[in-house]
């Protein structure tokens, strides 16, 4: 009977705790008893797969799909996905959505008073190519109010989710922009202890994949996690 | 060379807009073989109120007990019309609701075989990385061996186990509880 390999434990404080206070929502909705630590077994290393088919072609240009162009600053954001081990992950499936160029979301919730821009939904989807290559075409998304405490400003950000080859890999989590001043003042970019971990979710300045009169480029790979060493016979 | 896995993060309040588009709330259309349920419940926060914004994402195996997955390697056949993929999110009063099948029993540690379960990842504004936990179903006598199960003090197991519905046969209900003494038992992946 062969052990099932798992997948690595994150390194103490590269993720975040459930309960972050200074992030208000987390009081009443982190779970506060210990969490069951269990084995893996056939189900946690097996998981949903989406191949190129489920995606729409012109589903990783989000200024497309609308009668106009969309306001605001035109940006490529790109980079790969790979495993903890390095190995790039082809054909994984990578969800964003974000806030327009004025800082609104098109969401019942969101009664930030900025302007929806009739030509921009926020949402995008792509899968990986074979070396673990995504690329989205974008408008830079305005930072926004938050109630979170007095003053309160989130910095600009893309939401990110990606699937991974398992249903042990999935991950959730936000790209942010170089040299945003809101971002030391960011409860949910603080929420992370690990300095090094927190800071890697800024993306970088990218010349190589900036285009000419067209668009700037924003670099931002995202690591899953990786997998144990081979499983062991018993 | 050994990265580190990147930072989990909250969905937020807006996530509908980018997980909208992969909505599966019927796992099992026509064709899919296996004893059909309805699964429903809410998500409660510490205040005992329903969460009107939380997302739910299953995964399970077909009613054979294996999972739609290269890694599964069981001799035992696929569904082609089953993917054992859900994206379930919560209405305005906190409820969700689900169709599928009960899945087939899977392989657990130690050569056992594990009880019909569904994996449940649980995101919602307020919750930082991603919470774990599973379904398990009532009157299913494999529950008692069940490995994982059995890992769980014996009085928080019933948080696991979904509830008959009276003068509903093949409707489960099965609550989400973020905090207090029936606190749903969530699991320890790392993330
Ligand atoms: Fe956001």
């Amino acid at each position: 009977m062969k052990r099932v390999a798992g997948y690595r434990a994150p390194y103490p404080g590269t993720q975040p705790n459930h309960l972050h206070s200074p992030y208000v929502s987390s009081i009443k909705r982190a779970p506060t008893k210990p969490q069951v630590r269990i084995p893996y077994t056939l189900s946690e290393v097996t998981g949903p797969s989406f191949g190129p088919e489920v995606v729409a072609p012109k589903a990783s240009d989000l200024t497309s799909g609308h009668s106009g162009e969309p306001l605001g600053e035109r940006i490529i954001v790109s980079g790969r996905v790979l495993d903890e081990n390095s190995r790039p992950l082809a054909n994984t499936l990578v969800e964003i959505w974000q806030a327009n160029a004025a800082g609104r979301y098109r969401h019942a919730v969101d009664q930030h008073q900025a302007p929806l821009d009739p030509n921009f939904t926020g949402s995008g989807q792509a899968v990986t190519d074979g070396e673990g290559r995504y690329r989205f075409v974008t408008i830079r998304p305005g930072e926004y109010p938050w109630r979170n405490h007095y003053n309160a400003w989130r910095p600009a950000h893309i939401h990110f989710s990606l699937f991974g080859p398992a249903f042990a890999t999935r991950l959730v989590t936000q790209m942010y922009f170089p040299g945003d001043p809101l971002i030391p003042f960011d409860p949910i970019f603080n929420c992370t202890a690990d300095e090094k971990a927190r800071n890697r979710l800024i993306s970088a300045f990218d010349w190589e994949t900036t285009l000419p009169e067209h668009a700037l480029g924003y670099k931002f790979d995202i690591i899953l996690r990786g997998r144990e060493a081979t499983p062991m016979e018993e | 060379m050994s990265l580190q896995a990147t930072t989990s993060q909250t969905v937020g309040p807006y996530f509908k807009i980018g997980l909208d588009w992969l909505h599966r709330d019927n796992l099992a259309g026509e064709g899919v073989s296996g004893e059909r349920v309805t699964i429903q419940g809410r998500v409660f926060d510490g205040d005992g109120v329903p969460v009107p914004d939380a997302i739910l994402e299953i995964w399970q195996a077909n009613a054979h007990g294996k999972y739609a997955h290269p890694e599964d390697t069981q001799d035992k056949p696929l569904e082609p019309r089953f993917t054992g993929y859900g994206r379930v999110p919560v209405a305005a009063d906190g409820v969700f609701r689900f169709a599928t099948i009960k899945p087939g029993p899977v392989p657990g540690p130690e050569g056992s075989e594990q009880a019909p379960h569904l994996l449940v990842s649980v995101f919602m504004r307020g919750v930082l990385r991603r919470l774990v936990t599973r379904i398990y179903f009532p009157d299913e006598p494999r529950n008692a061996t069940d490995f994982v199960l059995n890992l769980v003090e014996p009085e928080r197991r019933s948080t696991l186990i979904a509830k008959k519905t009276a003068g509903s046969p093949g409707t489960l209900e099965w609550n989400v509880v973020l905090q207090g003494p029936d606190e749903t038992v969530f699991f320890d992946l790392g993330l």
